[in-house]
């Protein structure tokens, strides 16, 4: 049976590994590289590393840290930030990420997740999505939440799965770093959408609001990094959780 | 004598390198399929399309040279992903095309039966069919972590040396001769497919 999985998701800033509350007042938590050296000898079930600079201030992703951060990494890992173009995917896998999540880039250049899914396979690509709800609907904010793109989150979610995404990142701007729960409206609008795994992201404070995103609003996965970073909760003990509500996990 | 990893265009090699030799191999990551002639294994990883796989391999011609070392000189090949598909008679991934035909089988997508999401992304528990080398010391029921659409559909049931249960029931290792493929990734399955990787490695 497949297991759902735990995803830490690390944010990393210059060097430091930073966590925002709604994509603001970004924090430096620690320094990437022990962080992933942590949950690689913890073994989770997959990391999510991105670079929140590296559009914001239309740079490249790092890419000699990234080789630095994936040789210490032997869990399946996302990268993205920054995410332009094919050739800038290839160097991303060939430095170490297994996955890449893009998200601003596809407002200007969608067709990038066909040429993406077309060279290095469907399972290659995460369609990001960060949303807030605007007049009453959910809407996609680019370059690290600062941009408004005027489009819905359900109609682009299904247009990423029909160019050949295979997953969807759905993260809550308003909900992100506040460690009340998932917004479980969001995500299960997005679940009910597309038939693409969806993981679900921002707000989660606690293994209950974990269960609540998978069993309420149907997400494939959780990823989740402040409830790791601020308190003493892990990803170990949220399967030991989970799996004691019947939602299958990864044994160890 | 090393092991070498075909580049071809079209991997996570990054991670497969370091993997091998976090087990301990003297790999050689090359794109010359020359390099072949003078290894002892061969490893073919592989995240893509299985059009786009084959065609880099034609083109930069490796398939012929594959062909000869491991049919011929008998030379492991280990297939990962989308490498064992590429194992395959023929794929149908965007179209219909000729695989290397090392083992038997045709590559399909599969088909939602039960609300599966696809791509099959996450950790899945493998049962094992048939003993073979590679799971030496692996565990009937070990998780190993997958993502992908298609599958490998064999034509001999005993080339098939593991099943896993996604959309009912796939080929999830093939093995036959000195030809083996995972469609999981043992590079990112710690520890059981470090395991395996070890188990290539000493073979």
């Amino acid at each position: 049976m497949l297991k759902t999985r735990i995803i830490p998701t690390l944010l990393w800033k210059n060097i430091g590994l930073v966590k925002g509350i709604g994509f603001d007042s970004w924090r430096i938590v620690g320094t990437v590289l022990p962080a992933i050296k942590v949950y690689n000898t913890r073994q989770v079930d997959e990391l999510i590393i991105v670079d929140i600079l590296a559009t914001r201030e239309n740079s490249e992703l790092d890419l000699r840290a990234l080789e630095d951060f994936s040789a210490e990494c032997f869990v399946p890992l996302t990268v993205g930030g920054g995410i332009k173009n094919i050739d800038d995917v290839r160097k991303i896998l060939c430095a170490g990420a297994d996955k890449v999540c893009i998200n601003s880039a596809l407002f200007e250049t969608p067709e990038l997740v066909s040429e993406i899914a077309k060279k290095f396979g469907t399972q290659c690509v995460v369609g990001s999505i960060d949303a807030k709800k605007v007049n009453g609907k959910y809407e996609c904010f680019s370059h690290s939440g600062t941009k408004s793109t005027g489009k819905e989150v359900v109609e682009w979610a299904k247009y990423l799965e029909s160019l050949g995404a295979g997953e969807i990142l759905i993260t809550s701007i308003e909900k992100d770093g506040t460690m009340e729960g998932y917004d479980l409206e969001l995500i299960k609008k997005v679940t009910e959408a597309v038939k693409i795994p969806v993981i679900a992201s921002g707000g989660a404070g606690n293994y209950e609001d974990m269960y609540n995103a998978l069993d309420k609003a149907k997400a494939s996965a959780v990823a989740a990094a402040s409830i790791f970073h601020f308190t003493q909760q892990t990803p170990l003990e949220a399967k030991r959780y989970l799996s004691s509500k019947g939602i299958a996990v990864r044994k160890g | 004598m090393s092991i070498v990893i075909i580049d071809y265009g079209m991997s996570n090699l990054g991670s497969i390198r370091r993997a091998m030799e976090e087990c301990g191999a003297d790999v050689l990551v090359s794109n010359n399929p020359e390099d072949l002639k003078i290894s002892d294994k061969i490893i073919l990883p592989g995240v893509g399309a299985f059009g786009d796989g084959m065609k880099n391999l034609n083109n930069q011609g490796w398939t012929k040279i594959i062909r000869e070392e491991v049919l011929e000189n008998k030379i492991p090949i280990l297939g990962i992903c989308l490498g064992m598909q590429l194992l395959a008679t023929k794929g149908h991934e965007g179209g219909e095309f000729d695989g290397l035909n090392l083992i038997e089988g045709e590559v399909v997508k599969f088909t939602s039966l039960d609300d599966e999401r696809i791509p099959h992304v996450g950790w899945n528990e493998i049962v094992k069919t048939k003993e073979s080398p590679i799971f030496e010391g692996i565990e009937d029921g070990s998780d190993f972590y997958f993502v992908h659409s298609y599958h490998f559909k064999a034509k001999n049931k005993e080339d098939v040396i593991a099943t896993t249960s996604y959309c009912g029931e796939f080929a999830s290792a093939i093995n036959k001769n000195n030809i083996f493929g995972t469609q999981f990734h043992p590079e990112k399955s710690i520890p059981v497919g470090f395991q395996v990787l070890k188990n290539f490695i000493n073979l």
